[in-house]
């Protein structure tokens, strides 16, 4: 087990590189280091001689790959490519094009973004599991049709239309919630409510209709016949068998998810004005700031594969048939 | 000759896109066992009535992507033309497009929306809701002639849909009873108690409620501003229809541009195996796992640049924004072309194994011949599928990049830019409601029977499969 | 089952969010500071520099003019505006001198001026706000200046350091934050401007590079052993600047922040090691003397500024602008500032949300946003504003200005097609000029926030003339007491004139297309690009939009690679030196990088501008404004756009307010009603709970009859089982 660990983490590494790659030649093609100091020096009265300045202190001023002028390993290690991509390996974020510490700001953002996708996530999963059954429970009466239909027409509507909606009517018509802004400790829930309700609906439609598929997949199948010929009520069937071996498909789906979470809403936190990661990310790409964006596409990566790596491993976990290979 | 075709590259991409579907329809139609899947689709009630939807929006889309400039002078022998660009359904709605109020005006309103100060004849000022240079312009004193104009108007819109629906009904009938030897009245009957193969009540029922909607839409739509105007008084409803194009342009060609890589890719490695395998997952893998959003925005800041650089090549505004469309597609197809090319690899590592592939390797029948010939054919229900399940994801994925301001040209109508300018106007008041709502509206349409269809189509191939799960959510989420 | 617990998940979630009974549900600030006596306003942007050598922007000056005291301010009320003491004693007079030395009369030729001698005295007593920079042990020792690496872990922010100590400003302060305008890693933004102007302070900028490359990478830099020649404190309380020749605009700079005091001891503190990297500088943590003090600084969230203890010997203003004591203005004269506490400034991005929150009274001041205006504000019959009634029924009032900003669409006079100065360029221009509605944008977008521009210089500044004489005669025509957009009629043969009859080319028939060149991307953009399509099409022209971001559009700009683009200029200070200038050939951007964009260089308005800049205000400067802007008028090198006009709407319990364009610390004269708020905001914010509880009810009637047909198919499977 630990040796399979420990080949997928060795196989993550090339996969890192070529994201930090990519990300580079995506960066530095698009804005030349003059572009982004002139973005961040302003608009009165700019000079040539500032722009270099606020380069050489953040470290621009350098050749992108090769630095000839240097000696040895610093031809290479002289370079902005060393200085900004390589080490970010060492989760070493550096200091935004604004001066700021990125680790630092990370790190305090992401309680926000966590505090609403963590309730998202896990009342987002009870209610769409609970949905599901309700609807597999009734099958083949109006209700599932209806509910079918339902999450066919939810799942057609645009998650702005949510958020604004929502917002609109909750926050403005009936003042049960502030509007939006967001407070640390138990002040957090009455900001939260809101925004975690939306995220929970906007996703009924998709997720409900496809947890049902897995139970209606699962229903059909021989062992749930038996069950029901040994004369088992139809609830204990749904949730005794169904329930436990849909579980596989659903937990394996969730796992890959799980991490992710750190990265937060890019809509919803800027709509609800929550200062998490989400909004982080957004401001980011609104001031161009682009260290702040390698730094989040490289966060992304990074858990996008401990996600895959937690799949595979749940996938052993709950199904015994899986080995290691 | 009074005017120049203009084909912008998405249009071309469309003509394409129509001789490959026409094409495949061919050759369908030529093997009785690749038209059994589609004959199921054409069983699915549910299905036909959204695909009578979707046509609806495919003609308006079509419409609008053939594009052209009128001449304006000719002049020793030679012929000046308009820079402006149209396309024919521009033309068709002529009076939308060029019929501007000043500003915000409510559906079918005969007056603006705010009061300003007006100047009598006699050279007094008040302060009153100034009437419309067009909505309503005919009627002399609105207050009595308003409601009784519109009730006109819907009803003979109605007439005119029912009178279209009858036409057509009575010629399905004719056509099916020479069809399937049956006199015409008996036909007639099945219709109608929905006895036929492919549900054709469905059919006309969508029909005669789009009929009866669009109807008085199009009789009232010349006189009156039927979703009301927008801040600088454009048309919403025209704004809302020409939102169609851009949606299905990204929702088709997204795929359409994707497609080579993914089914290249996706086959090849699942066929070779080895290192080819290796190198090709190492390349989806680490495309996947940039967050989709942050990847876009920064492919769509440098394809700015890209533009920005070479003025040259756009002669219009409209090339401009059409060439930041197609990117938009490219982009959006490179971020979503993996989970295609994953599910692509495993069917071709389950076909590989089959033992007709393993008898072709015995003839020595080349690599590439048994690509083509054995692999691909038997992956294409699955190309179909993701075709189809993808659209509406992309359609929603549009509206929140736009939101994001990484999406389309700002110039360009869309449903995201739509929704943006209209998301402003929520606070004022009293509210302006209809700018957003035409947008929903529309919107919804378009998904939700794109999405109807899709299950329509997913059921009749391979209801096992499941694609375009994870853009959707990736679509919501962001 | 399900209907009641959902019931009762629903009843705590209520009780919760209420915290204490008849609070309102939807307060967003914390609920033990109502009542209490806190302004709450926002910031839409995180400023990005609080360093006063730095700070160059409206949002940072909102900040920062309310926590650094230099030596003049501009009076609150008086208009036209006004410079009076803040920290000095008195508005200094420029001493002029020859070459030689010699005094020259204040009305001497600025040709024989070589330098002119500001001797400025500051008050005594006044003290720093508590700061751990200044923080000494017994023996004097300061605590904080010489931290060894562990003693910073577990310190994020200004706030985390235990001790803090004061002492009294002093004229050297001054002095130290003038060479730190030379300082280079500060690179101050007018550092270009005042090296012309500040003897030596070039000299000191070279003398400081050079030092700077010798120090080690990040060390500290200590600036009090260099000598600044143009800047030398004569006593404790006195100091002198020396500018060369003759710059009677220079004292609008010392109501600036880039002449606050700096104490030396604030720059060896946050040039420690590991300052830095835990964002404690001073372009974070300002350390000042002024009526408020920053306390938290989290750009994410809010920013707190609390009352400075050590403030004292400002009273509120006895004197205004008449009109202002009935306006009841005038009532706490002679009361010491400031009134207020503490003042929280919220992080609010989107406008709707802002807007919502105000008018639930959780804001207690707003500008208006042009899309939630048709809400607040109504136009009487004169073209002036006035409340809807049901704002003013919740006691909500609207104060106006004009503000000192022009915007204008501007022509590149090195293009082919638009530019140059011959009378095709001109006419074409003037063309477009007319086409170009600025009563229907404003109308439209603006909500009616702003007036025509009819020339550079806006209202409120010398200079401006009001009337028929102040008209641009190339656009309009006086008619009936008030200025008419000549008509398209009009428009359509100077086109025709300009070689483009219907729009299209004389010579080959091609059809007219010009190219305008914005950074828009926000939601109105797009209305706003049609809108200006709308307005060449009037004149058969073609208009094509490229929005480029705004890094981009600058890189153009500098390059002259746009035929027509979009920009606005905020005053500096309010002369008219500081409009005319953007106009001057010697800042063509193209050639010098200068503010002149349009490129325009005519040589008169060059010469009439080096003789205007250096005059005292007189009919004779007049005289030479009035030449200059005709000029300007008939090259017609900006299309004149408008001068915006700013409304701020304040809450009922809000007092003594009124927008000063120049003034940023108008915070220490507002006073509010912490009662009147509490008890609105109650009566405001009464929660509708009826849909919530009627859309479960709905959800779960709806299953019932679903629970009934699973027990009747349960029923009849347990029958045919028993069968």
């Amino acid at each position: 087990m630990i040796a399979y660990i420990t080949r997928r983490l060795l196989y993550a590494i090339p996969i890192l590189v070529g994201v930090n790659v990519l990300t580079f030649a995506l960066f530095f093609v698009v804005n030349s280091p003059d572009d982004m100091a002139r973005v961040h020096l302003g608009v009165k009265r700019v000079t040539p001689e500032a722009i270099q300045k606020w380069k050489e202190e953040r470290g621009y001023d350098k050749p992108l790959l090769y630095n000839g002028a240097a000696a040895g390993g610093g031809r290479f290690i002289d370079t902005i490519f060393y200085e900004k991509s390589v080490r970010l390996f060492a989760f070493d974020f550096g200091r935004s094009d604004q001066g700021r510490d990125i680790g630092y700001d990370i790190s305090t953002r992401m309680w926000p973004s966590l505090a609403i996708a963590v309730p998202v996530f896990l009342m987002g999963l009870a209610a769409y599991l609970t949905f599901a059954l309700l609807m597999a429970f009734f099958r083949a009466t109006y209700v599932d049709f209806w509910g079918v239909v339902a999450c066919v027409a939810m799942m057609s509507i645009s998650g702005l239309f949510y958020i604004i909606g929502g917002q609109y009517l909750v926050g403005k018509l009936l003042s049960i919630v502030p509007i939006s802004g967001y407070d640390g400790g138990a002040d957090a829930f009455r900001f939260l409510a809101l925004p975690v309700i939306i995220g929970v609906v906007s996703g009924i439609g998709a997720n409900t209709r496809w947890y049902r598929t897995i139970f209606l997949e699962e229903i059909n199948k021989d062992y749930v016949r038996t069950a029901r010929a040994k004369g088992l009520s139809e609830p204990r069937v749904l949730f005794r068998h169904v329930l436990q071996n849909a579980m596989i498909p659903i937990l394996t789906g969730v796992v890959a998810v799980i991490p992710l979470l750190f990265m937060g809403s890019l809509i919803a936190e800027s709509f609800f004005g929550i200062p998490g990661l989400g909004s982080y990310t957004i401001d980011a790409i609104n001031s161009q700031d682009f260290a702040v964006v390698r730094a989040m596409v490289f966060l992304g990566s990074v858990l996008y594969i401990i996600g895959l790596i937690c799949t595979d491993i749940s996938y052993t976990l709950v199904d015994p048939r899986v080995r290691f290979e | 000759m009074s005017f120049k075709l203009e084909i912008l590259w998405t249009d071309a991409l469309i003509y394409l896109l129509l001789v490959v579907v026409a094409l495949l329809v061919r050759h369908v139609r030529r093997h009785e066992h690749l038209m059994a899947p589609w004959r199921k689709v054409a069983r699915s009630a549910s299905g036909m009535a959204a695909a009578t939807v979707l046509a609806f929006f495919v003609v308006i889309g079509l419409a609008d992507s053939v594009h052209y400039r009128p001449a304006v002078e000719v002049r020793d022998g030679k012929t000046i033309y308009a820079v402006e660009v149209l396309s024919v359904f521009d033309k068709l709605t002529t009076k939308l497009r060029t019929q501007k109020a000043k500003t915000y005006s409510a559906p079918l309103a005969t007056h603006r929306y705010a009061k300003e100060t007006i100047e009598l004849p006699d050279g007094l000022q008040v302060r009153d809701y100034p009437r419309l240079t067009y909505g309503g312009a005919h009627l002399a004193d609105p207050a009595t002639e308003w409601g009784p104009d519109i009730a006109r108007r819907c009803l003979y819109g109605i007439a005119g849909g029912a009178l279209i629906w009858l036409v057509v009904a009575t010629l399905l009938c004719v056509v099916l009873a020479r069809w399937d030897p049956a006199d015409t009245g008996r036909m007639w009957r099945a219709l109608r108690r929905g006895e036929t193969e492919i549900p054709w009540r469905a059919i006309l029922l969508t029909l005669a409620v789009v009929l009866a909607v669009g109807g008085p839409l199009v009789a009232l739509a010349a006189n009156y501003h039927v979703f009301g105007t927008d801040k600088v008084g454009q048309d919403v409803f025209y704004q809302a229809l020409k939102s169609v194009r851009t949606g299905l342009v990204i929702g088709t060609l997204t795929t359409l541009v994707m497609l080579p890589f993914a089914l290249a890719l996706g086959v090849m490695a699942g066929y070779f195996k080895g290192w080819v395998d290796d190198v090709i997952q190492y390349l989806y893998t680490t495309l996947s796992s940039i967050p989709g959003v942050l990847l876009i925005a920064a492919a769509v800041l440098m394809m700015q640049v890209w533009i920005e650089t070479h003025p040259e090549l756009f002669d219009t505004v409209l090339a401009r924004a059409d060439l930041r469309l197609l990117f938009l597609c490219v982009i959006l197809g490179i971020t979503s072309w993996t989970g295609l090319a994953r599910l692509l690899r495993g069917e071709a590592l389950k076909l590989r194994e089959m033992e007709y592939i393993q008898a072709a390797h015995a003839f020595a029948v080349p690599h590439f011949r048994i690509l083509t010939r054995h692999i691909l054919p038997n992956v294409m229900h699955i190309v179909l599928i993701a075709i189809v399940m993808d659209f509406s994801g992309l359609v929603l994925a549009e509206a929140v990049l736009s939101y994001v301001g990484v999406g389309v040209d700002p110039s360009t109508i869309s449903f995201g830019t739509m929704i943006n300018s209209a998301r402003l106007e929520m606070a004022r008041e009293p509210i302006v409601w209809w700018s957003l709502t035409a947008a929903f509206t529309f919107m919804l349409l378009l998904v939700l029977s794109a999405n109807l269809f899709a299950d329509a189509v997913r059921d009749a191939f391979d209801p096992r499969i499941r694609v375009g799960r994870s853009f959707r959510l990736a679509a919501q989420k962001a | 089952m399900m209907l009641s617990a959902a019931l009762r998940v629903m009843l705590i979630a209520a009780a919760l969010a209420a915290g204490c009974s008849g609070a309102p549900w939807n307060n967003p600030h914390p609920a033990d500071e109502d009542g209490a006596n806190i302004l709450y306003t926002s910031f839409s942007e995180r400023p990005k520099h609080l360093d006063p050598v730095q700070s160059y922007s409206e949002n940072e000056y909102v900040l920062i003019a309310n926590i650094y005291q230099p030596p003049l301010q501009y009076h609150y009320f008086k208009r036209p505006y006004e410079l009076v003491p803040f920290a000095a004693t008195e508005v200094p007079r420029a001493q002029l001198f020859d070459e030689n030395g010699r005094r020259l009369p204040d009305s001497a030729d600025a040709k024989l001026v070589a330098y002119s001698d500001y001797l400025i005295r500051i008050r005594p007593g006044i003290l720093y706000q508590p700061h751990p920079a200044l923080a000494q042990g017994a023996q004097g020792r300061y605590v904080y200046h010489d931290l060894k690496p562990g003693e910073l872990s577990g310190i994020h922010a200004i706030g985390d350091f235990k001790a803090t100590g004061t002492r009294e400003l002093v004229a050297a302060d001054y002095v130290h934050q003038i060479k730190r305008l030379a300082h280079p890693r500060l690179h101050s933004p007018i550092m270009q401007l005042m090296g012309e102007y500040i003897v030596g302070l070039k000299e000191l900028a070279a003398e400081l590079a050079r030092a700077d490359k010798a120090t080690a990478k990040g060390g500290f830099l200590d600036l009090t052993r260099f000598d600044l020649a143009g800047a030398q404190a004569v006593d404790r309380y006195t100091y002198r600047i020396r500018v060369r020749g003759k710059y009677p605009q220079f004292v609008y700079w010392l109501a600036m922040p880039f002449f606050a005091p700096v104490p030396p001891e604030s720059d060896r503190f946050y040039a420690q090691p590991g300052m830095a990297e835990r964002n404690i500088s001073l372009d974070w943590f300002p350390v000042g003397t002024g009526p408020y003090m920053l306390t938290v600084n989290n750009p994410n969230r809010q920013m707190v500024l609390e009352r400075n203890p050590n403030y004292q010997g400002e009273v509120y203003p006895s004197e205004g602008e008449p009109g202002d004591a009935e306006a009841g203005l005038l009532g706490d004269a002679g009361k010491p500032l400031p009134f207020i506490d503490k003042v929280v400034f919220a992080l609010e991005k989107e406008q709707i949300p802002y807007w919502n929150k105000f008018l639930q009274g959780y804001y207690d001041a707003s500008g208006i946003a042009s899309d939630t205006f048709d809400q607040a504000v109504q136009f009487t019959g004169q073209g002036d504003v006035t409340l809807s009634e049901e704002m003013q029924a919740r006691g909500i009032r609207l104060q106006t200005s004009i503000a000192t900003t022009v915007f204008y669409l501007g022509f590149n006079m090195l293009d082919p097609v638009v530019g140059g100065y011959g009378e095709r360029a001109r006419k074409l221009r003037h063309a477009i000029s007319i086409a170009i509605d600025q009563e229907e944008m404003i109308s439209i977008f603006r909500n009616g926030r702003g007036i025509a521009a009819q020339g550079p210089i806006p209202p409120g500044i010398f200079g401006y003339r009001e009337g028929e004489d102040g008209i641009n005669p190339y656009v309009y025509d006086w008619k009936d007491g008030a200025p008419r957009r000549k008509s398209v009629e009009y428009t359509k043969k100077l086109l025709a004139e300009a070689g483009y009859p219907h729009g299209r080319n004389a010579k080959t028939g091609e059809p007219l297309l010009l190219h305008l060149d914005t950074t828009g991307t926000g939601p109105d953009a797009k209305a706003r690009l049609d809108w200006y399509a709308k307005q060449f099409e009037k004149i058969g022209v073609q208009l094509a939009v490229r929005p480029t971001d705004w890094n981009r559009f600058q890189e153009k700009i500098r390059k002259g690679n746009v035929q027509m683009y979009f920009l606005g200029w905020n005053a500096d200070y309010p002369d008219p030196e500081n409009f005319l200038f953007l106009l001057h050939g010697a800042q063509s951007k193209v050639k010098t990088s200068g503010e002149n964009a349009s490129n325009y260089e005519n040589p008169e308005f060059d010469r009439l501008f080096e003789r205007m800049k250096n005059m005292y205000n007189g009919p004779e400067r007049q005289a030479i404004i009035d030449r200059m802007v005709e000029i300007a008028r008939r090259d017609a090198p900006w299309v004149w756009s408008l001068f915006p006009k700013d409304y701020t709407l304040h809450h009922a319990w809000v007092r003594n307010r009124k927008p000063n364009q120049m003034a940023n610390n108008g915070l220490k004269y507002q006073r509010i009603d912490p009662q009147l708020r509490s008890q609105r905001r109650r009566e405001w914010n009464q929660p509708v709970l009826w849909p919530a509880v009627a859309l479960l009810v709905a959800v779960g009637l709806s299953l019932l009859p679903a629970v009934r047909t699973y027990r009747r198919r349960e029923r009849a499977t347990a029958s045919i089982d028993k069968a």
